[in-house]
């Protein structure tokens, strides 16, 4: 079944859509969508230093997404806006890691494939290590879901709950990072955020509970990569734009969802 | 015992000292109120209390076993983020329905369990974060401007059902609050704070003391004072000291 790579292929949108559910809801609860975008875009950085060094391509934009993280989250508050410190970050790990890209000499790499990403090349391996990275990721935000859920709330209410809103903080940095590292081959660098973001957006309108927002989510993230697959076949577009093509239709279809129930 | 003691607390952020030599402490069932102008660190000193800033010099300490309920000032929950009343109050631990259910009953809304967090009013809301500092049966209650935003008659009954709950819980209550009235007529004890403990005793003592009457006037014009406190009142007593900066060293 794993020789065809159209399953492949769906069982990697699944897988990441899986972790990018529970994750995107924090990211849109908190604010942080330009963060998810951010660390996506240093993660170029981490593909010419991969590339660089020859070392796995999960590891080195694992390593600079985690640096990138952890350095807005030592930064932050010290003088800069958040988004100021991000677009600085971000878009100079992305031209930094563009200018690194050119260094490397006599490999000739295809660079809209890290942009947009190549779902349809998927291999074993990386099926593997996609479905690896997502059950950690789930597994790390599910063990600390209701700290990080009471973080997301108020602070002070963390703090007097005996909880450490900064630590907290930091789960979801690192699980940021793994998830953009997995993804990376399933969306690229620019749809990432998007994979976060709008599966949880279409799931807000549906859901009255977190838990229930990121149940919904996972699945609206699961459907839109098996359609939007199907889609990309049929109509031999783009494989990974046309799953976040779905999602964006979901939302909207969701959102209209919600002004009908308002406006009863 | 104490429940609370705060013993020579001192609280920076950055270069700026807000609250210095801070000495302070709650006995079982009594209601102290902490009054002072914007800027006196009162908030500060609350956070110290629950450990979400730590002190640059002192300590808190907590009585053996004391369990510390929680009300923050009314704080905003973003619309995308679906919470039912229910939800919230198992936050950050699994709690029982009856044990919401009664948390609620005390806290005066009963039928507010399935209600969405992001459509109650400014008043249910404040009750309902009374009702999550209720859930852990605390001996001492924190406030903080619990009643900022409600309007004169929705204050008045909150303040009431704060009486209840000591009055049924018998529980100590440490509460920050603007409303000059409210703070003269309930409390045990009252203190007066600005950058340090300015005054404090019950409130007819701390009402007649000229440190208070500087911060806040005299009579009923004592609210407005609040906005139009200077800096440079004089301590006829003790040596207090107003310099910040050195107060920090």
């Amino acid at each position: 079944m794993l020789d065809d790579f159209m399953v492949r292929a769906a069982l990697a949108g699944i897988g990441v859509a899986f972790a990018a559910a529970p994750l995107g809801c924090f990211v849109v609860w908190r604010r942080m969508a330009y963060f998810g975008d951010a660390t996506a875009h240093a993660a170029i950085l981490g593909v010419a230093l991969s590339l660089a060094f020859s070392v796995s391509i999960f590891v080195g934009t694992m390593t600079v997404a985690l640096l990138m993280a952890l350095v807005v989250n030592v930064l932050s508050g010290r003088g800069y806006a958040m988004d100021t410190l991000l677009g600085v970050l971000a878009h100079s790990a992305l031209a930094f890691g563009l200018v690194a890209v050119s260094f490397i000499s006599g490999v000739r790499i295809d660079l809209m494939a890290y942009l947009f990403g190549d779902i349809l090349a998927v291999s074993r391996l990386d099926l593997s290590i996609i479905w690896g990275g997502a059950a950690l990721v789930v597994a790390l935000i599910g063990w600390r879901w209701s700290a990080l859920l009471t973080s997301t709330l108020d602070e002070d209410l963390a703090y007097a709950s005996g909880i450490n809103p900064k630590r907290e903080q930091l789960v979801l940095t690192v699980a940021l990072a793994i998830t953009v590292a997995v993804a990376i081959k399933v969306v690229g660098v620019l749809l990432i955020a998007a994979m976060l973001i709008i599966p949880a957006a279409a799931a807000r309108p549906l859901s009255r509970t977190p838990e229930g927002m990121a149940i919904a989510a996972g699945l609206i993230g699961m459907l839109s990569a098996i359609i939007g697959l199907r889609a990309a076949y049929v109509l031999d577009t783009p494989a990974g734009p046309s799953i976040v093509c779905v999602a964006a239709i979901t939302f909207v279809a969701t959102s209209i969802l919600r002004g009908f129930r308002h406006t009863r | 015992m104490s429940l609370i003691q705060v013993q020579d607390l001192t609280v920076s952020y950055g270069a700026s000292t807000v609250l210095s030599g801070v000495s302070l402490h709650v006995e079982p069932g009594e209601i102290v109120t902490i009054v002072g102008p914007n800027g006196s660190g009162k908030t500060s000193l609350l956070r110290a209390i629950i450990g979400a800033v730590k002190p640059a010099k002192g300590r808190v300490i907590h009585g053996s076993g004391v369990k510390i309920g929680y009300v923050p000032q009314n704080l905003h929950i973003d619309e995308t983020l679906p919470i039912t009343v229910s939800r919230f109050l198992k936050l950050p631990s699994y709690v029982a329905v009856v044990d919401i259910s009664y948390a609620l009953m005390q806290a005066g809304v009963p039928d507010l369990a399935k209600a969405q967090l992001s459509q109650l009013s400014g008043g249910q809301f404040q009750r309902v974060l009374l009702a999550r500092a209720l859930i852990g049966k605390p001996d001492l209650l924190l406030l903080d401007e619990a009643t900022q935003g409600l309007d004169q008659r929705g204050s008045a009954s909150f303040y009431q059902q704060i009486e209840t709950v000591r009055q049924d819980t018998g529980c100590a209550i440490l509460m920050i609050s603007h409303e000059l009235h409210v703070v003269m007529s309930a409390s045990d004890r009252v203190i007066c704070l600005n950058g340090h403990v300015c005054c404090e005793g019950t409130p007819a003592v701390v009402a007649s003391a000229p440190e208070y009457r500087a911060l806040f006037g005299t009579g009923t014009g004592g609210a407005l004072a609040l906005y139009r406190h200077e800096h440079d009142h004089s301590h006829d007593h003790g040596d207090h000291n107003h310099d910040h900066t050195e107060a920090a060293e």
